[in-house]
């Protein structure tokens, strides 16, 4: 695999580059296409409200997705990343408007692992609070 | 009702193969937004050692939640969807996902646990290409909010 960072260059609190992802209803709608799941918690405001939710919210798999890109960007190869996994805490709350929403994503290498893989913690917010817990990857290096 | 923990361990049967298109993960990855050249040109993919365009670490979630409805629609598990959240996600990878695979899922039950009046169900996918390589594993977490007045 193409994994463009290599091991030994790389220590426990190195910090990958911060990424922020702005998200409207019209990129949940696209997602939900894509992805196949119409929730309408993602896209209808009467029915989001209806069962409980501030307002539409983005799907937990987008924000995800957003996330591990703060890894694949940095790593160049996102076959590099061998386990990913999130919790999803507190929604993203995407406004009726064209700012919508941002989901602010931070990385460090959390620790070094046995055959020059890393694990890398993830920290993604949006409007201050945070969307996802336990937020870790696990990499291959070069 | 709390669901049944005697489900744990259940397995289902394999899904038909779902055959993954260039195209379709050209689409996925324009949702997202994210403009990794491995994803849409082949070419850049094959530089990085893949044998074609492979596809986002979270893509896998479009095949495994479709999959999973034979859990979460199993009258004989019992779950209200209406009152159900993602609680959390994993995936551990053998390989990334590429365009040309067709892959089967198996969905098999991990636990079930009831805290506070909520149900807290456990969905291992295992995504297989259809010569039986493993691909990845999907753990999903999904979690039941007790209904009210109980």
């Amino acid at each position: 695999m193409g994994a463009s960072i290599n091991y030994d260059e790389v220590e426990v609190g190195t910090e990958l580059p911060a990424q922020s992802f702005p998200v409207t209803r019209a990129t949940l709608v696209q997602y939900a296409g894509a992805s196949g799941d119409f929730n309408p918690i993602h896209w209808n405001e009467a029915f989001a409200k209806a069962v409980g939710l501030p307002d539409v919210i983005a799907h937990g798999m987008f924000t995800m997705a957003e996330a591990v890109r703060v890894v694949t960007d940095w790593v160049v190869d996102p076959g590099a990343v061998v386990e990913y996994g999130v919790r999803f805490t507190k929604p993203v709350v995407v406004a009726n408007d064209e700012a919508g929403a941002v989901i602010e994503v931070t990385g460090k290498v959390a620790a070094k692992l046995d055959d020059r893989r890393i694990r890398v913690d993830l920290v993604a917010t949006s409007a201050g609070q945070k969307v996802l817990g336990m937020s870790r990857a696990v990499v291959q290096l070069a | 009702m709390p669901l049944d923990p005697s489900f744990i361990g259940r397995s289902y049967p394999p899904t038909p193969a779902y055959e993954v298109g260039r195209e379709k993960i050209r689409e996925f990855a324009e949702a997202v937004r994210d403009a990794n050249p491995a994803y849409a040109d082949r070419e850049a993919a094959k530089a990085l050692g893949h044998p074609d365009v492979i596809a986002p670490p979270t893509f896998p979630f479009v095949i495994t939640y479709r999959a999973a409805a034979q859990v979460v629609q199993d009258p004989e598990l019992g779950l209200d969807f209406t009152r159900v959240v993602h609680g959390d996600q994993r995936f551990v990878y053998t390989r990334p996902v590429r365009a040309g695979d067709r892959l089967s899922v198996t969905c098999v039950i991990d636990s079930i646990k009831s805290l506070a009046g909520n149900d807290i169900l456990s969905v291992r996918g295992e995504v297989a290409e259809e010569s039986g390589e493993h691909v990845v594993t999907a753990y999903m977490t999904l979690v039941a909010r007790a209904a009210e007045g109980e």
